[in-house]
């Protein structure tokens, strides 16, 4: 079943152009050290070699003959190195060379690099974070759904709460508040404040499929409602979750660029969001240094359209009249 | 009543109409319903839409719990708390067919995925090659031959027939000693109909299974059934023998059953049907029988007081005032 | 109103070795391959069949309604001394639903959930001809009563109405402009069996009253037996017999049809053990070698699963395609 879901999946074109993408971007985060030619906060390139070495005089200090053949020596030598070292000062606000794919920023920094070791941070929390909230959902909405009665009660109020809460002024508040800056809090924050919108969606979901006949079978025949809901039910969601899972991650890559773009965010880790920050903060928008704002933003466009692609690719197969009959 | 395996006495089944709010209307989808089922027979429910004979058979299977009235399977009441383990064997005994063949199958499962979970659940069989082999051969009983052809296969690639035949094996694992078939065939094709319909009898003949048939035709309750009860609105008109039910029934109700069905032989020599109308809304009926709107012989009584459960005849009862 | 004329024997409609079906990536479906049969004036012909036979794509055929990669490949259907498969679009819109209409399958969910059944009725009429307003809306209470449906029911929207009115508009809303031929797919298949006879009954009144044709589609054989003049048995896109409901019934000649009436158990008579069919319709992507229905039937014989039989003419109003019935001399 997970093997045809797959094949159909790939041998969609929107999901086949999608995976691609992310495949791309993922190779990039992973040989970031190899493809990166500079380190990214740096703004300098030194070049050490050695000129030359000089060997200067020998003072034996101790003496001694153990026996025949064996003598003890003890003595000081002095060796001068002459070292060059040639610092090159990367340009600063450099546009698109040979030598800067993407130019350099106004503190001189290789942008190209910051983009390649960026993508690092952007997929880890997009994905983390999309985990996270639909693990969240997902657990939130089958308990909900199976279960009913008061359980369904309280999360669904939970969920509706929530869900009238603007998420955008609230990851901003939280976000200003807190004293711990850094991946891990905006990963968390991120999580809290979207899990209302999944949860809702799958829980509909497990509500609709605890009606089908073949629930009301595997409850007459006896089945325990925990392997109802992890055999019978779950299964058949594998699609929404999915959907779910990158809308999330979507959603969590908009909303950390959106955050670190703000400041919010540990702006001294180098991610899309913060390149954006220190461009907006250096005013690149105004000195025409379209080499330092167009990259990360074109780049956070083309991942998430990367997981829209994906999504209607599920949408597309989860249409029954696709399935083979 | 030693040889009865199950007794319903007034069972009601009401849902409510609005689930917060309280004292709120309820939908009567069963009143008063009262009937016994002897060992090894067949009984068929027969009714239109909103006659009450598929709650009945939830109510039975448990899939409800009653509102009103008990239900004693065995010889022992069954109230509406279980423990697990009463459950467990309630549900090893009484198993139900669903009307449609593809939903009651969970699209994600193999048909041996689908048949081992009777086996593993009530422990029949444990080990793989045991219950490899019991899968094999309820396969073999239901026709889907060779077993090795079917076991691997998902249900979107089974035809109608071939689905409902899984669903009669799941029933038939169990080894149950009663069987609820709500309407088996009336969504496969004409000529799977009369071998899923034999397959039935020749199942419930070498298990010794008792079973209740619903349906909504007349002439499948009369092939499959030694008893038939007629519902309207959610009670009981008319119960007996199979045979007097179709060619001497009393009930208006099941004679309007009888004119309404198509029969070639009957054909030009038939009435015109003595009344139309409508099958009446079940929420908060009124007084008085509840086919009286549409009955050609109604009299001022039916409109005020429910008739009851009367003998005419032998194993033979009708509520009607007629009598 | 159209002519009574009993002595007019040209029949109404006319179909000649039709073919049609669907365009798939794997090849074309012959849904309906090569169907002949006549529909006289003011006749009721029944097309019995199980799901897969073509019988659906028939109707759509006659109708013109065949879309996207459905089409009609060969053959005529003569109605009123026309080729309908040969007409252009805006001239068989003319013909529908002022000649010809249909009462479609599971017809309830035809109807607009946002509309009233009133408007919906005078829609029908402004879309096939040129009235005024109130003018439609006379004929659409006029037909509304047709079908006992009282006139302050107009503005009532279908999911106020019960399962048997919702037909009744729908069999409404086919007579409105006073057809020659209605066809009807299924059209009882979902309602309860005292539901069905009345609409049944209504049928019969309004043909006696108004004098259309009638071809009429359902899985139902004992029902078709009934009511209708001529039958013709479908399997897997071919007519196997065709003939007088009453010929049909009480000399089936083809397995197929034995089968079929063997499986509708009798209300009365004898209850006996009866037989049904095994096996399942043929693909009609890959259909089998020879006589389509060969693999499934008991009495095949060698030359069956090798060569077609043709329909052919048994006597008083009787064809059947087989080589059981064949006649004497072998082709």
């Amino acid at each position: 079943m997970l093997k045809d879901t797959f094949s159909l999946f790939i041998e969609n074109r929107k999901a086949l152009l999608g995976l691609i993408i992310l495949i791309f971007f993922s190779g990039v985060a992973i040989f970031a050290p190899i493809i990166a030619p500079y380190d990214p906060k740096t703004n300098k390139v030194d070049v050490m070699k050695i000129v030359n070495e000089e060997i200067g005089r020998t003072t034996t200090i101790e003496r001694e003959q153990i026996d025949e053949l064996t003598e003890r020596r003890v003595y000081t030598q002095s060796i001068t190195t002459t070292y060059e070292k040639v610092t090159t000062k990367l340009p600063l606000n450099a546009k698109p060379s040979n030598q800067h794919l993407l130019g350099t920023t106004k503190a001189g920094q290789d942008l190209f690099s910051q983009m390649v070791y960026g993508t690092r941070i952007t997929l880890t929390v997009g994905l983390v974070t999309g985990l996270f909230t639909t693990f969240l959902a997902l657990s939130l909405a089958l308990a909900a759904g199976y279960f009913g009665g008061i359980v369904d009660d309280v999360i669904s109020l939970f969920t509706n709460v929530f869900l009238v809460i603007p998420s955008l002024p609230l990851m901003i508040v939280i976000a200003a508040y807190i004293t711990v800056k850094g991946v891990i809090p905006i990963v968390l924050i991120l999580g809290l404040t979207s899990w209302p919108w999944p949860t809702r969606i799958l829980r509909s979901q497990v509500v609709s499929l605890k009606n089908r006949d073949f629930v009301k079978v595997a409850r007459n025949l006896g089945e325990r409602p925990l392997y109802i809901v992890f055999k019978e039910i779950l299964p058949n969601m594998i699609s929404l979750v999915m959907a779910s899972f990158f809308s999330s991650t979507m959603a969590a890559i908009m909303g950390e660029a959106t955050l670190e773009f703000l400041g919010l965010g540990n702006v001294s880790v180098v991610s899309w969001g913060t390149i954006l920050y220190w461009a907006q903060n250096s005013g690149a928008l105004l000195s025409g240094a379209w080499w330092w704002f167009l990259p990360p933003g074109i780049c956070i466009a083309l991942i998430g359209t990367s997981f829209a692609l994906m999504n209607f690719a599920i949408d597309e197969i989860s249409n029954p009249k696709l399935r083979k009959r | 009543m030693n040889n009865d395996i199950l007794l319903l006495e007034r069972v009601s089944k009401h849902f409510p109409v609005n689930s917060l709010r309280r004292g709120g209307k309820f939908v009567h989808a069963m009143d008063e319903i009262s009937f016994s089922l002897k060992r090894g027979e067949v009984l068929a429910i027969v009714g239109e839409s909103g006659s009450g004979k598929t709650t009945t058979a939830n109510v039975i299977a448990r899939i409800y719990k009653q509102t009103s009235g008990s239900v004693t399977f065995e010889g022992r009441e069954i109230s509406k708390n279980m423990s697990r383990e009463d459950e467990l064997r309630y549900h090893k005994k009484v198993q139900m067919i669903f009307q449609d063949p593809f939903g009651a199958l969970n699209p994600t499962r193999t048909v041996e995925g689908i048949l081992e979970r009777p086996f593993l659940i009530h422990k029949i069989a444990s080990k793989r090659k045991d219950v490899k082999d019991r899968i094999d051969e309820i396969l073999t009983q239901v026709g889907l031959e060779p077993p090795e052809q079917f076991t691997r296969k998902f249900p979107h690639e089974l035809s109608g027939g071939q689905r409902q035949r899984v669903n009669i094996a799941r029933a038939f694992a169990v080894e149950p000693e009663l069987i609820l078939a709500d309407e088996p065939t009336s969504m496969l094709d004409v000529s799977n109909r009369m071998s899923i319909m034999n397959m039935m009898l020749y199942l419930k003949e070498s298990h010794g299974v008792s079973f209740i048939y619903i349906t909504h035709d007349l002439a499948g309750a009369r092939y499959m059934s030694d008893r038939i009860i007629v519902m309207y609105a959610g009670m009981i008109m008319e119960i007996g023998p199979a045979e007097k039910i179709i060619n001497d029934s009393f009930h208006p109700y099941t004679k309007l059953l009888k004119t309404a069905a198509p029969s070639p032989e009957i054909g030009l020599k038939r009435k015109k049907l003595i009344t139309g109308g409508d099958i009446p809304s079940l929420i908060d009926p009124p007084d008085g029988c509840r086919f009286h709107p549409r009955c050609p012989f109604a009299s001022d009584i039916c409109s005020l007081e429910m008739p009851v459960m009367k003998k005419i005849d032998e194993d033979h009862y009708v509520r009607c005032f007629l009598r | 109103m159209i002519s009574m004329d009993k002595y007019d024997v040209t029949p109404i409609l006319q179909c000649k070795k039709l073919v049609a079906g669907y365009k798939m990536k794997s090849g074309f479906v012959h849904a309906v391959d090569d169907v002949s049969f006549d529909l006289e004036k003011g006749g009721f012909l029944g097309i019995a069949g199980e799901s897969g036979c073509g019988k659906s794509t028939l109707a759509f055929a006659i109708m013109r309604l065949l879309k996207d990669n459905a089409k009609i490949e060969s053959g005529e259907i003569i109605f009123k001394g026309r080729d309908l498969a040969r007409l252009k679009d805006n001239e068989m819109k003319k013909i529908r639903w002022v000649d010809i209409s249909m009462v479609f399958q599971s017809a309830m969910n035809a109807l607009n959930p946002v509309l009233s059944i009133g408007e919906q009725l005078t829609d029908a009429v402004h879309a096939h001809s040129e009235v005024t307003q109130s003018e439609a809306h006379d004929k659409a209470i006029e037909v509304l009563k047709l079908v006992d449906i009282s006139q302050d029911r107009f503005n009532s929207y279908p999911h106020q109405l019960s399962g048997g009115m919702k037909q009744r508009v729908m069999i409404a809303m086919a007579l409105i402009l006073n057809p020659t031929l209605v066809i009807m797919d299924e059209p009882t298949t979902a309602l309860d069996v005292v539901v069905q006879r009345t609409i049944i009954e209504k049928i019969q009144e309004l043909r006696n009253a108004l004098g259309f044709s009638v071809i009429f589609i359902t899985h139902d054989l004992s029902l078709l037996v009934e009511i209708s003049d001529t039958l013709a048995i479908m399997y897997a896109g071919k007519i196997v017999e065709y003939g007088s409901a009453e010929a049909l019934f009480n000399h089936p000649l083809h397995p197929y049809t034995i089968g079929l009436m063997n499986s509708f158990p009798s209300l009365t008579g004898k209850i006996s053990r009866m037989g049904g069919i095994e096996g399942k319709p043929p693909n009609l992507l890959d259909p089998p070698e020879g006589c389509r229905f060969s693999p499934r039937c008991p009495q095949a014989m060698s030359i069956c699963r090798k060569s077609y039989p043709s329909l052919e003419n048994k006597g008083e109003n009787h064809s059947v395609a087989c080589f059981l019935h064949e006649g004497v001399d072998k082709p």
